[in-house]
Parts: C-alpha cells; structure tokens; sequence
C-alpha cells in the first residue's frame, strides 16, 4: 500500500482545527468537486468502487445514485451511531479528523443534491461531538458549509443531532425515526430511505468512514482509488481489533491482506500461551470463524464465502482461556437488552436464547436444549423488520455448531455438580 | 419554569425543519437542569415544545441515558460488553459498585459497548472516557470525581495516540494539548 489515507495525518497535532486541516490540503477535494457537476462527481464515486462501510457494505455510489433527481428536498444523513459492539473506528476519525468527515458530507451532498444534512452521533460520545461541534462553526464562517458554498450556488445546511443510547439507532431506518424525535423504531422496508426517508424525503445515509473516504477518492479520482483493494472490496478499511489481542487498537489496511496479519501482525495476537479460539470478523453480530480461518483474505466476499461477514470491520479476538458460553451469554443478552420489541421473533427469540443458555449455565439444560436454542435461532433469521434480531441469531447459531461438543460438556458438567449438591448448598449458603 | 431551558430547547427547535426532532436534546437539557427526566422536567419540556407529556414519556423510556428514575449527578457507564468483559470489566464494575456504595452522588451502571474496546476494560466517567483500567484505579477514580478532578488524567482516552504504526506520515512533536503524555503511543494492552 502507497500510505495510509485515512489516518494520514490522524496523530498530526491540531487536526481537529481548520487551520491545521487545510493547511495539509484539507478542503481542495470540495473546491475540486464544486469546480465540476454533480454528475461528475457520482461518477467519481461509482468509479471508485467504494462499499459501506457501516456494515452492509452496500456500494456508496449506487446508493447516491438511488436518490430521485429534481428540485425536491433531499436529505443526507451521516450515521455516526457507531453502536456494533468492538467497533470504534468512527470515534477515532470524528474525535482527530472532524473537518475530514465535514468535507465529505458536503461532497457527497453535492452529488446527491442534498440541501439538509445531519450527523447523528450516539449520545456517549460526548466529547467527539463537542469536537464536531466546534469544528463544524469553523467550516461555517468559512463558508464549506451554509448558502452558496464557495460560490458554487450549492447549499447545505449541517446539524449534529446528539442521541441519546440505543443500539437500535444504528439500523437506518430506526435512527431516522430517532432523528425525527420518536422512539428508535425500525420501518417496515420498502420504501428505502432513497425514497421516503426522513421527514418522508429522499435521504441518503451513509457510515462516517464511509463519508470521510469521500475527500481522498476525489483527491486521487476514482479510478485510482479502485486500484487498492480486491476485485470486489476496493480501497483501504479502517480495523477495530479488540479483545484477547496484545495490541487493540484501530488499524488502516489494504483490503484483501491475510486476517492473520491483522490479528497477529498488527494486533499482537493473544498472549504468550494462549490460542485464538474463535474471532469475531465484523463485530458482535457476525458469525465467528475459528484460528484455522485466519489465512482468509479480509474482503467483503472472502468474509462472506467463510459463512460471515466484514461488517463493521471490527475483529473480536476469542482466546482459549474463555468457555463458549460466557461469549454466547454476553452476546445473547446485548441483543435481548437492546430489542426494541417491535417484531416478535427478535423480542421472544433473545430472550428465550439468554434463558436457555443460563439453564446451560445452572445445569438444570437436557442436550435437547440446544437443538431447541439452534432452532429459535433459525425461526429468528429473516422474519423481523430489521437485522437485530439476525444480529443476534447468525453468531449465536455459528457458535452452536461451530462448538456443540463444548456446550453439550458444559450441560454434563453442570447437572454432574448439581447432583452433587453443590449449587443446593451455595443456594442456601 | 427556567428560561435558560426554554431558550435552549426553542434554539433546538429551530435547527429542524420539524421541531419535533428537538425531543432528545431537550429531554436531555431538562435531565441536565433536574437531575433525571421526572414528571416536572418532561412537562416543562412538553409545554414548550407543543407535544403532549405522554408522548416525552415513551421517547424518554426508550433511551438508556435519559433518567426515568432519580439518580445520582456522576453517572459512571462502565462498559461490560464482549470486548470488556473479555479483558476483565464485569470485576470492574463489582469493584466500582462496591467503592461507591450508597453514595447518593454516584450513579455506577453497567453499559452496553462504549465504542472504546481499545482501551478495554473502560468507563465513561460523566461522559469522559478512561481505561485501561484496573481494579486499582477505583479509589482514585472516585476521590477524582468527588473533587471535581480531571479523572485519571493519565487514563483518559482523548490523549492516546492510533495503534496503526502505519499511520501518520510524517515525524511531528508530541502531543502538547493534554497535561498527560500518552501512556503507550502502541496502544499497548493492559
């Protein structure tokens, strides 16, 4: 790789500031786009090949080029809800590269023909949107964003809308109704947000990272960008690498490098001793993948070819000191702490799956217990409005037949105890 | 009713093109005047902003960091999902639990992810974040926001540097804006 994009100047003192940022060339790939059309610049975007970077991995020009054209109100929406459990990455670019974010939004406004934009932000992060905060009023007095931006007859006005805790929010649909200042409910898709978005208008949402890409795609030009990367998962990703690794920490990297090299390469792997047992490829709602998957590519479709998925990009790091269980339990009872109880299956199924795990746990589980927890799983998948409740199933489900013989020993060790009286006496200690 | 809250929420108001979106800041400029979102603070918000009480309510309900319930003024999230808990959190939180005890002045929660695995385990202390922290680190956690202290300054996530030895493409000073220096520029484990 020629250098790092995204985290070019991320440490550089001050970046944060306008100052700082258009002094290392901030702000010439907008002066660079208003010089062009809109047109010019969607197909600059679809040039480059870039995919979502939220999760879905949804192509970001194509989703721009969904949005109807004409003189309606249009909308652009920034999620910056980072939620996924082990993904901090878009924290990472807010809190040091604000104006590199700012810029892409009115980029990508641009060429969607958007007029009203908003980021929301998770509640939690304070500070990160303090820091946008002021770097936004900087932009506005000086005139990259407001009416007639550089005399380009573009106009967009840019709010940073604060949340206030939810998981939920991150799904697009439910942060829209958040945004519109309801309860986080997902909607019912279609219509997509390109059609009826927020306020009912054509919206465009798109991830942080994904939005901040958009400056070097327009400084380098699509076509350049393309070159990085795979045939299918283009230019370079922003890693979150967390759990048993001796290096946590947010990683830029070519897509398509060995996950080995980012686990133990980049992150340090486990301690001295200790194995991957499982990893986590895309954050908590991703099916795990064992050590022996560590020499996949790290690409959208590699991912996928593997039964999982690059999602947000964050790699949970698994070791051998950690029973199966207490993953699946914390993971089970996120999701059923964070259903917004709209769909049964999401709300019922977590629930249910935490409750039978804990009988796991408490030895009072038959191994038919887990044929029943593989099933709920199964009756999760596909049946909601929206992917929590799937969030929940697929990794649930991968752990379930990835590590059967551990659970079922988990249920013989449990009951074993519980015969013997143990858990009675520490009940009545 | 205070009129530094209702020029607040009326300013929220106006950023949207339907004031309804104000909802969340002005619940949460309420909590900030009365502590949590009692029925006095969603009514107030209510009356300015033209939607019923009952309606603040079921917004106000759905969100984990508006107060249904009064609660301490330090409200300390320590983060016990995957990432931190693999690395130790639920002791932590026991631990921050047991050292603040019935301090009326605490409110200690265990939180759903942060975003800040990086410096796992964690806690967001009145919305700063700090970690990696050990059990150790409690006392002085709570002597600091008891003193209206920076909270471990040496802790504090805003002055830590990227791990990706790969990035930033050129030699620059040290970061000068915070007083503590970044403990591990590598984002060493704890």
């Amino acid at each position: 790789m020629t250098g790092a994009l995204l985290f070019k100047d991320i440490d550089e003192p001050g970046l944060s500031t306008l100052e700082v940022y258009s002094g290392r060339g901030g702000y010439e790939s907008l002066r660079k786009a208003l010089a062009t059309t809109p047109e010019e610049v969607l197909a600059q975007l679809e040039a480059s090949g870039l995919r979502g970077r939220g999760g879905a991995g949804f192509a970001m020009g194509k989703k721009v080029s969904f949005l109807p054209k004409g003189s309606i109100d249009k909308y652009l929406v920034c999620n910056a809800d980072e939620s996924e459990p082990g993904t901090f990455k878009d924290r990472e670019l807010m809190q040091k590269s604000p104006h590199m974010l700012i810029e892409g939004i009115v980029i990508a406004s641009y060429a969607a023909g958007a007029s009203r934009s908003f980021i929301y932000i998770r509640g939690e992060y304070v500070h990160q949107a303090d820091v946008l905060d002021a770097a936004l009023a900087e932009a506005r007095e000086a005139g990259f964003v407001g009416e007639d931006i550089l005399g380009s007859g573009h106009s967009l006005s840019l709010v940073v809308h604060r949340g206030a805790g939810a998981y939920i929010c991150g799904e697009e649909t439910g942060l829209l109704d958040s945004l519109e200042g309801k309860r986080g409910n997902p909607r019912l898709k279609p219509p997509f947000p390109a059609n009826q978005g927020l306020y009912q208008g054509p919206t465009l949402i798109n991830n942080v990272e994904t939005l901040s890409t958009v400056p070097a795609i327009m400084k380098m030009g699509g076509e350049e960008y393309s070159k990085l990367g795979t045939e299918t998962s283009k230019g370079t990703k922003l890693v979150s690498v967390s759990g048993h690794v001796q290096r946590p920490g947010n990683y830029e990297i070519e897509l398509g490098i060995p996950s080995r090299e980012i686990v133990y390469g980049l992150a340090g792997g486990p301690e001295e001793g200790r194995e991957v047992k499982c990893w986590f490829p895309g954050g908590s709602s991703s099916p795990v993948l064992k050590k022996e998957d560590l020499d996949l590519p790290y690409d959208f479709d590699s991912m996928a070819k593997a039964g999982s998925m690059l999602g947000s990009g964050a790699i949970i790091v698994v070791d051998d000191s950690t029973p199966i269980l207490d993953v699946a339990l914390k993971v089970a009872k996120f999701y059923r702490h964070e259903s917004c109880g709209k769909c049964t299956p999401c709300r019922e199924g977590t629930n249910w799956t935490v409750k039978m795990l804990e009988r796991i746990d408490d030895g009072t589980a038959t191994p038919m217990d887990i044929e029943i927890m593989a099933s709920v799983q199964e009756h999760i998948i596909g049946n909601c409005l929206c992917v929590l409740g799937d969030a929940m199933a697929m990794p649930i489900g991968s752990m379930i037949a990835k590590f059967r013989g551990e659970f079922e020993e988990h249920i013989e060790t449990a009951r074993a105890r519980n015969v013997t009286g143990v858990l009675v006496h520490e009940a009545f200690a | 009713m205070n009129s530094e809250l209702r020029e607040e929420i009326e300013a929220h108001m106006a950023l949207y093109p339907d004031s309804r979106s104000a909802a969340l800041p002005a619940l949460e400029a309420a909590q900030r005047v009365h502590g949590w979102c009692s029925p006095e603070a969603i009514e107030q918000v209510a009356a300015v902003m033209g939607v019923t009480p009952a309606y603040l309510a079921a917004v106000a309900t759905f969100y984990d960091m508006l107060e249904t319930e009064p609660v301490g003024r330090h409200s300390i999230y320590v983060c016990t999902n995957i990432s931190c808990s693999l690395r130790g959190a639920d002791a932590l939180h026991a631990a921050v639990c047991e050292a603040a005890g019935e301090d009326p002045e605490f409110n200690v929660r265990s939180f759903e992810c942060l975003g800040a695995c990086d410096i796992a385990p964690m806690a967001s202390v009145d919305g700063v974040f700090v970690g990696p922290l050990t059990l150790d680190d409690v006392p002085q956690l709570l002597d600091d926001v008891r003193a209206g202290r920076r909270v471990l300054p040496a802790k504090q996530l805003s002055t830590r540097k990227v791990a990706d030895p790969h990035a930033n493409s050129r030699d620059f000073p040290a970061h000068q804006v915070e007083t503590a220096s970044p403990s591990d520029a590598s984002g060493g484990a704890a």
